[in-house]
């Protein structure tokens, strides 16, 4: 990772999500998506961050790649606090909570 | 139009809660894979939305290629699409400088409970609307960069027993776990992690973008199919 693909990054990704929500305000004027579209754009979260997080999970670079139990459990509990409590921070606390218990019981 | 901003303010300031934590550990972070004080603070300040910009860090931590980062980045942020375009109807007569202002903030919190205020009062005049707007956006938007830039500051004075390498998977499934509600959401979710788990091989990252891609079809199919269903 070198400065200039960070600043590249960086600069691309501001003018790209500025025009995504820019798209129809500024410039569509009031004309709909077409239905496929957005039924396909409602699964975009869904759809990209768990495969993002999946490998990080299954093979973390904190500990060379290996599966962890400490952070497959942390992972769990975030799940399952996230899904039931519908709560974002809950799950954020409650999963790195798992996760220092863990580490100081093994 | 004074009382729409207000109006505006309070419904945004319970978010607090959420944004001030968030833009913490982004900074956090941020400065932990490598971006200087000065890179995470154009970043936010930029991109302003937070799901893009961890997954934008992840990848660059992890040597990705510079269009796949951007790419990944993009696609979390498409769904504000159907952001900008459900809010036209009621902001799209607005000037051109003051539309550009309102995309700029148009972040999850100040798109919900701006939609939800149009839905109750959709004939309030355009100024009022567009002040409910911005108040939304008030106590956030500042909040979000003053903690992101405290986050940076401290990020570098925490020790690596404290396991902070693992603080973005959990706050990827923070921010997904709440959203798996019904079916389609949850077999999207489930082909994403099984499709980006077996082509974790390809070279580029590029398996997370088919797994995206093949996730948002089955949801969108079993939706559709659940809906025939119904009629």
């Amino acid at each position: 990772m070198n400065d200039t693909s960070i600043w590249i990054t960086i600069i691309a990704l501001g003018i790209g999500t500025f025009l995504i929500r820019f798209s129809f305000l500024g410039l569509l004027g009031g004309r709909d998506l077409p239905d496929w579209l957005t039924r396909h754009l409602r699964y975009v979260p869904v759809a990209v961050l768990p495969g993002l997080v999946a490998p990080l999970v299954v093979w973390p670079d904190a500990t060379g790649g290996s599966a962890d139990l400490a952070r497959s459990l942390a992972a769990l509990a975030a799940l399952a606090i996230g899904a039931l409590t519908r709560s974002m921070l809950g799950a954020i606390f409650g999963g790195m909570a798992v996760l220092y218990s863990v580490q100081y019981f093994m | 139009m004074g009382c729409a901003y207000w109006q505006g303010f309070r419904a945004g300031l319970p978010f607090v809660l959420v944004v001030a934590p968030f833009g913490l550990l982004f900074g956090v972070v941020a400065t932990e894979a490598g971006l200087d004080i000065v890179q995470t603070m154009v970043m936010t300040v930029l991109v302003i939305a937070g799901a893009s910009q961890f997954a934008a860090v992840q990848l660059l931590s992890d040597n990705a290629p510079t269009f796949v980062v951007i790419l990944t980045g993009l696609a979390v942020n498409m769904r504000m699409a159907m952001y900008s375009a459900s809010l036209t109807p009621h902001l799209g007569k607005a000037g051109l400088g003051k539309r550009a202002l309102v995309a700029y903030f148009l972040v999850d919190q100040s798109y919900a409970v701006s939609v939800a205020e149009y839905a109750k009062t959709p004939a309030r005049p355009l100024p009022e609307k567009l002040a409910f707007f911005f108040g939304s956006v008030s106590p956030i938007a500042p909040l979000w960069y003053g903690f992101t830039y405290i986050g940076a500051v401290a990020g570098k004075a925490i020790p690596p027993e404290y396991a902070l390498d693992f603080a973005v998977p959990i706050t990827f499934i923070a921010i997904v776990a709440p959203a798996l509600r019904s079916l389609p959401q949850i077999s999207a979710a489930f082909v994403s992690v099984a499709v980006a788990l077996s082509l974790a091989w390809l070279p580029y990252n590029s398996g997370l973008i088919v797994a995206a891609l093949l996730a948002m079809i089955t949801g969108a199919a079993i939706e559709k199919r659940l809906e025939q269903a119904h009629e």
